[in-house]
């Protein structure tokens, strides 16, 4: 099935076999393989990308299922030279191990702040009308969908709140 | 994961087509976990995903329509449904993680499958994946399994968080059938107990689609759903009770409870709502709705500590909706 793709700002045709995932499409046929497979069953989230803004795990989608969407990966947050500030807040706060997971981190993290923009709740928000904060445990509850075997969490969550922090300002 | 053919369906009426072997695609992320490991296996795809039905519309009567391709993301945050039906909210809220309800979409969730470990193993034998090879879970590792609306064939449960609320306020699906004409349907009777034929999770023939779950108009009470898992996040439910309670003048007024969790289905028993109905809330009163929900109970040796579970969840739910 012939899909067009938005990625990262780039126009890319893809040609592949139906049942290829979103995340094997940018993995194998066009060569973005910051997006990590880590379960290939949604559990582990560390092929999260952002659709339309929206982070979802790339590998319990298909590829053709997206024909026309804009997709935003790792590569297109930020690059060695121009860290995004989530990425920076990963270094400077050291939210990571061995890194398998960072980039699903750091998608998942970077589109969480914008829910909490726009005042989604989450499982842990006390008062379900009022406008979210962002504390370590609503961190963590919005975050669950990303695990880390390295248990960097409490770094994570520090970068998180920092980028947060700064993003205030 | 084995081939299909693909096709984008713009129209409700492009279902129509679909046979026994094919599958609506909405968010996908059930069914594509099944059929990486080919517990599903169909032959055509049918995408949904550009259909006009992604909308969240007041109805004439006070109520909500809730149009099938609303993500459970849109839905748990959509300002109507936090205020006036906040037990739907929050089972949606607790139930898988912030990227899997991005995509998961109502109807959807609605039509899951059962996450019984025997279901999921094709090496294993399973009434409900091949119909007539046997329960893995009776006398297998059956602690996630259900104790209550089973049958000798099967004893999964329904994961949904979601349905439990939907079934608590008593809404409504909206299905379109094949021959295009359209059914509103209570959620209770959508879903059929496994009986001899677990393979059949629901009334829905190939060709229906399910367009729409309507909310009825909100009502007065205390709206509460509690989740026990094994762990804070992204877990199923062991035992969930939604839950809405409203207290006049000491007495209890309206209790519409259901559980998730325990059965085949998302689980409501009217006998236990009628017995909670008329009287002053008190501990032995909570005890005689516990007796009542689990009267019909049995464990599989795993799962036997759901039933003391699911009298502790209840009694805690109706003593903090009572207070």
């Amino acid at each position: 099935m012939k899909t067009d793709l938005l990625i990262n700002g780039n126009r890319r045709t893809l040609d592949a076999d139906n049942r290829t995932s979103l995340l094997d499409a940018l993995r194998h046929h066009l060569g973005l393989t910051g997006a990590k497979k880590g379960c290939d069953h949604g559990q582990c989230g560390a092929c999260t990308v952002l659709i339309n803004g929206r982070r979802i795990n790339a590998c319990l989608t298909l590829a053709c299922m997206h024909d026309g969407d804009e997709i935003t990966t790792i590569e297109g947050l930020g690059s060695a030279e121009a860290l995004s500030p989530m990425q920076r807040a990963f270094v400077n706060h050291d939210g990571f191990q061995c890194g398998y997971c960072t980039p699903g981190q750091i998608c998942s993290a970077t589109a969480m702040l914008e829910e909490i923009e726009a005042g989604w709740p989450s499982h842990v928000t006390a008062d379900m009308t009022a406008k979210p904060s962002l504390d370590e445990h609503e961190i963590g509850e919005r975050m669950s969908g990303n695990l880390c075997r390295c248990a960097a969490y409490p770094n994570i969550v520090d970068a998180i709140r920092d980028a947060a922090w700064r993003d205030q300002e | 994961m084995k081939p299909f053919a693909y096709d984008r369906a713009t129209h409700p009426s492009d279902i129509a087509f679909a046979d026994a072997g094919a599958a609506i695609i909405a968010g996908g992320t059930n069914l594509l976990d099944l059929m990486k490991l080919e517990v599903m296996t169909p032959d055509r795809l049918f995408d949904i995903n550009r259909m006009d039905l992604s909308s969240i519309q007041q109805t004439e009567n006070g109520g909500l329509k809730v149009e099938t391709l609303v993500t459970n993301s849109d839905l748990a945050a959509d300002m109507r449904v936090r205020q006036h039906w906040p037990v739907l909210s929050r089972a949606l809220l607790a139930g898988a993680s912030g990227q899997l309800r991005n995509k998961a979409t109502t109807g959807g969730n609605l039509l899951q499958r059962t996450r019984c470990h025997y279901f999921y193993d094709t090496a294993m034998p399973c009434n409900k994946r091949e119909p007539g090879s046997g329960c893995g879970a009776m006398g297998g590792v059956n602690r996630i399994n259900a104790v209550l609306g089973t049958s000798d064939k099967c004893i999964a449960t329904h994961p949904s968080d979601m349905a439990v609320a939907l079934r608590a306020l008593g809404a409504t699906v909206e299905v379109r059938k094949k021959s295009g004409a359209v059914q509103s349907l209570p959620l209770g009777t959508l879903y059929v107990l496994p009986g001899d034929t677990p393979e059949r999770e629901t009334v829905l023939e190939a060709g229906d689609l399910i367009t729409a779950v309507c909310l009825p108009p909100p009502v007065k009470g205390r709206q509460i759903y509690r989740k026990v898992r094994d762990r804070a996040s992204y877990a199923f439910a062991l035992v969930s009770v939604a839950a809405v309670v409203e207290v006049v003048d000491g007495k209890i007024a309206r209790a519409d409870l259901a559980f998730g969790g325990l059965a085949p289905v998302p689980w409501r028993d009217g006998a236990v709502e009628e017995l909670l109905i008329g009287n002053a809330p008190s501990t032995s009163l909570f005890d005689a709705a516990a007796d009542q929900l689990l009267r019909t109970a049995k464990g599989h040796g795993g799962n036997d500590f759901k039933i003391p579970l699911a009298r502790r969840t209840l009694k805690a739910v109706l003593e903090e909706a009572t207070r």
